[in-house]
């Protein structure tokens, strides 16, 4: 029962990955962006955030690549959980596990700040256990995001949009990063056990940091893999 | 550059190429003293590198001196990397403060970028893991024509940099004024947690001990960059935009985790990273600190570049890069850590025992020079002083803030750019990669990390000061006040503080009048870190920022840290108290206000305070916070009780009603006391008075987002939309960059 967290060279929450889903009372193993195969025993992966092979190409396009991948991808369809946050939601993206893509925030800067977000949907074993209204911190460059209005429309109807950032423009878009209506989470795979977002809940998930609103999505990993 | 370039490697030099180096005749004279010959121009690069103000410091070494250094908790004082104290439990906190003004003015981006670079090799080198980093910045006015591409640049530079590599940003401190408009200050910080019985230091030490050349490869970027810092700019500082060197965030995270991985081995003897003066430096210092000698092979050094000379690959300043030695034998562990993580891994020479650094390029000698002589006889000058002659003058502005009301006051204060939120810049800085900011320094006067992993909560907090403003007045009481005002705001978050680091930005030394400034300033910091018990561990001096003939405020910066369990509980509620450690301020003469009311004419006197009252006031701000009896605390900043009462509305979700002595100016305004404004529990606020009777209740947090100043009779209020000023002040600056 290991949640395998991966390291891309230039990722940089794979510490605060390993060390939430030990103080969640999980256990964690690295997986390096060269094996081919998964940790034994891994009942559960996390994509981390930072700046895989220094995101010299689009965000996560190097990563998607790399041997890791194809272990992450076989495991995901057949039915194992997979969270990638920020750079791994980018990179689950590029992986074709989740639809759409991140772009650069609409402001043109970096930003790291505390975010109101609304639960949209209660599919899968990410969301049935969150509560309706959350807030968690992001830190991104890259975190709108975009698709074709139709496949927004199918997300939508399907209950894969998962999170939404609170704060929108008239247009709906989230004032934060011009994300599409606002999307900061989305959720795929057969069962909803793939899901991708931009906030960081292994910051927030203990109580030493001001709040543990992102601990339901470390224990949904820890649970679900048992 | 005519006379250097003419010549090849080996060719003997002149007098000429000596001074284009930055040599003057008789530190050329010395150098042939020490070969026994006249160099050639391998030998006279490392040289005029080694022996440039940059790296020797010849113009401040004699009063460096002077500053405290030891203390019961020292583990590596000044002269290494960084500095270490020990913070318990076998842990050291490992920190530093450095400068990058001169690259950073002529490429802003690239300029702050390699500055955080360069602060963080230098912690890491130590065997310390960064945990967080911060920063001070001084810009030229805000409606100088250059400041707002500057600030953009820098502050994308800095977020770039860190954001990417993966440390936080938790700490800014940004001001403008017209002294910075042709030289800007760039001062990073970085602080990292290293196990005690786990400290790497720079030496090669070990005859036979392999030399390895780690990380990025060496390109022509950056050569001189340590000789320009050492000289004054002039208008035509664009021509210098090649010496300024390229970061790569990525490939430092990745000799981050391989050196670690390193450290964790028991391969190491010594490291060094590759900073100012490049493989020169690392290879001179961490000989000379051996009391031996290296030999190196220049063709095995990785290059970027087809056909770099000699001179060339030891003077590049090519980013990401580290010396290190290993013990003979376990050259392949090194090798296969860094292939690991995909570095270049060379290695390019050995350890040896003559005491002679000796470079070997084509299959010849190319330079043989002493080690130890070039490092103990570097040039020391004790340069003239002379104080500057402008009496101090009563400040008639006062009178005018006086004839001002509170409405207009504050008014007028919130939309300053020195007093400004922090938010557009530090919203920039992942300040919570590393999951251990505990507070980051958005609405605290410090930040605060948690120290992960470690025994009970256990804490430590950092922030940077600087007076240049006061400093400029009276170099000496204003250095002594930057030191007061950065301890107080460590006390502010509950904790005690440890330990300084320092960063001496200071004009032409070559000037007696900015020389005596440089003197006094440390005159001050030494007089206040003895007092006050905080060692200076670390730091560095960055002389020549002068841009035609016209210096820069003296600019003492001072990091300070902290040690304590956990942070400030952060939560308020309506009901709970407005305290006021110290009696409220009076006298004017000084305050930050009032320059709200017209220029400075003339230097006027400022307030000192009294060191008993620091003391005092520090240490129950610190016990009282730690206590858990005050939730928020504001210490006295520029801006005065005023500005303290604006940055505890800014921070909660609710009001604030405080009442003053006089609804006037004077009392929100004036800075001449040490005091601290907090908010205080309803259920602790008793007993908080009851210990500590220097503390008043002053007010209250009201149900409703209102700023309330309220006497006997009258009250004037502000609505949270006012803050809106105050929150885009500095977007406002940059609103035109492209």
């Amino acid at each position: 029962m290991t949640v395998a967290v991966v390291r891309f060279p230039g990722s940089n929450c794979d510490r605060d990955c390993l060390h939430v889903v030990e103080a969640v009372g999980g256990s964690a193993a690295y997986a390096w962006h060269q094996d081919t195969a998964l940790p034994a025993g891994t009942t559960a992966v996390i994509v981390p955030g930072g700046f895989s092979y220094g995101d010299y190409l689009r965000t996560g396009a190097i990563a998607a690549h790399s041997p890791i991948c194809a272990a992450v991808r076989a495991f995901a369809d057949a039915g194992g959980l997979v969270l990638g946050i920020c750079n791994g939601f980018q990179i689950l993206c590029e992986l074709r596990l989740l639809p759409g893509a991140l772009a650069d925030n609409t402001g043109g800067r970096f930003v790291c700040r505390l975010v109101e977000l609304s639960r949209e949907s209660d599919q899968g074993p990410f969301l049935s256990q969150l509560p309706t209204t959350l807030t968690l911190p992001v830190a991104h460059h890259a975190g709108r995001y975009v698709d074709a209005p139709d496949r927004l429309d199918a997300l939508a109807a399907q209950g894969q949009i998962a999170l939404t950032y609170t704060q929108k423009t008239d247009d709906g878009r989230a004032a934060l990063n011009g994300s599409e209506r606002a999307i900061a989470g989305v959720v795929g795979g057969r069962a909803h056990n793939v899901m991708g977002l931009m906030p960081h809940p292994e910051r927030r998930a203990e109580a030493r940091l001001g709040g543990c609103d992102g601990r339901p999505f470390i224990t949904a990993l820890v649970k679900g893999g048992a | 550059m005519s006379r250097l370039s003419q010549l090849t490697d080996t060719d003997v030099v002149d007098i000429a190429a000596a001074e284009e180096a930055g040599l003057s005749d008789m530190e050329f004279a010395r150098a042939q003293k020490i070969l026994g010959r006249v160099p050639n121009k391998v030998e006279l690069g490392c040289i005029a590198s080694m022996w440039s103000e940059h790296c020797s410091y010849k113009s401040s070494r004699v009063h460096l001196k002077k500053l405290p250094s030891e203390g019961p908790r020292v583990v590596q004082g000044p002269g290494e990397n960084a500095g270490i104290i020990d913070i318990g439990d076998g842990l050291g906190v490992c920190f530093k403060v450095e400068s990058h003004n001169h690259p950073s003015f002529i490429e802003p981006f690239q300029g702050s970028a390699t500055g955080v670079g360069g602060i963080l090799r230098d912690v890491f080198t130590m065997g310390a893991r960064p945990i967080a980093l911060g920063n001070l910045l001084r810009f030229g006015a805000a409606h100088h024509e250059k400041t707002p591409r500057l600030f953009d640049g820098v502050v994308r530079g800095i977020g770039h940099y860190g954001n990417c590599f993966g440390a936080p940003t938790s700490y800014t401190d940004v001001a403008f004024a017209n002294a910075f408009n042709g030289n800007i200050l760039v001062n990073a910080f970085a602080l990292g947690i290293v196990p005690l019985d786990g400290i790497f230091l720079g030496t090669a030490s070990g005859v036979g001990n392999p030399i390895f050349y780690v990380g990025a490869k060496t390109g022509r970027d950056g050569i001189h960059g340590a000789t320009m810092a050492s000289d004054a700019f002039s208008d035509d500082e664009e021509l210098e935009r090649p010496t300024v060197q390229v970061g790569d965030p990525f490939r430092e995270k990745l000799l981050l985790e391989a050196c670690l991985e390193c450290f964790a081995t028991d391969a190491l003897v010594g490291i060094q990273d590759m900073g100012a003066a490049g493989l020169t430096s690392s290879t001179f210092e961490m000989a000379s600190r051996a009391g031996g000698g290296v030999h190196i092979d220049l063709d095995k050094v990785p290059t970027r570049e087809a056909g770099m000379s000699a001179y060339e690959k030891m003077l590049s300043e090519s980013q990401e890069r580290m010396v290190l030695v290993a013990h003979k034998g376990k050259e392949q562990v090194v090798r296969d850590i860094f292939a690991k993580w995909e570095l270049d891994c060379v290695e390019i020479g050995r350890v040896t025992d003559d005491g002679m650094v000796v470079l070997e390029q084509g299959g010849q000698e190319v330079a043989r020079v002493p080690a130890r002589p070039l490092a103990d006889e570097a040039p020391k000058y004790d340069r003239p002083c002379h104080p500057a002659t402008m009496s101090l003058k009563r400040d008639e502005r006062v009178a005018d803030m006086q004839a001002d009301n509170v409405k207009g006051f504050i008014t007028r204060l919130m939309p300053q750019p020195d007093v400004a939120s922090r938010r557009f810049v530090l919203e920039q800085f992942d300040r919570h990669v590393g999951a251990s900011t505990l507070v980051d320094g958005m609405h605290s006067p410090a930040a605060v990390h948690d120290v992960v992993d470690s025994p009970a909560d256990k804490a430590v907090s950092l922030c940077l000061v600087a007076r240049d403003d006061l400093c400029a007045i009276e170099p000496s009481s204003g250095a002594l006040r930057t030191v007061q005002e950065a301890y107080l705001r460590i006390c502010a978050v509950g904790h005690e503080p440890i330990g300084v680091s320092d960063c001496l930005n200071h004009g032409n030394p070559q000037n007696p009048e900015q020389m005596n400034a440089f003197v006094e300033v440390i005159e001050g910091l030494a007089q206040a870190c003895g007092d006050l018990s905080v060692p200076v561990v670390s730091g560095n001096v960055s002389l020549y920022n002068e841009t035609d003939g016209r210096s820069i405020w003296p600019t003492p910066t001072i990091a300070m840290v902290g040690l304590g369990r956990g942070a400030p509980a952060m939560t308020v509620a309506p009901g709970d108290a407005v305290v006021l450690f110290g009696a409220w301020p009076e006298r004017l003469e000084g305050a930050f206000g009032l320059r709200l009311y017209g220029k400075l004419t003339d230097r006027t006197m400022f307030a000192d305070w009294a060191h008993g009252e620091v003391l005092r006031t520090g240490r129950a701000m610190r016990e009282a916070v730690a206590a858990g009896q005050v939730a928020r605390l504001w210490p006295m900043v520029p801006g005065g009780v005023g500005r303290m009462a604006i940055e505890l509305f800014d921070g909660i979700a609710h009001g604030l009603e405080v009442v003053v002595p006089k609804l006037a100016p004077g009392p929100l305004a004036a800075e001449d006391r040490p005091v601290g404004l907090g908010i205080a529990p309803q259920a602790t606020v008793e007993a908080l008075t009851r210990q500590h009777p220097d503390v008043q209740v002053v007010g209250k947090v009201l149900e409703e987002g209102r700023l309330r100043f309220v006497d006997g009779t009258d009250e004037v209020t502000f609505e949270r939309a006012d803050l809106a000023r105050r929150d885009e002040a500095w977007a406002r600056i940059v609103a035109g960059v492209r």
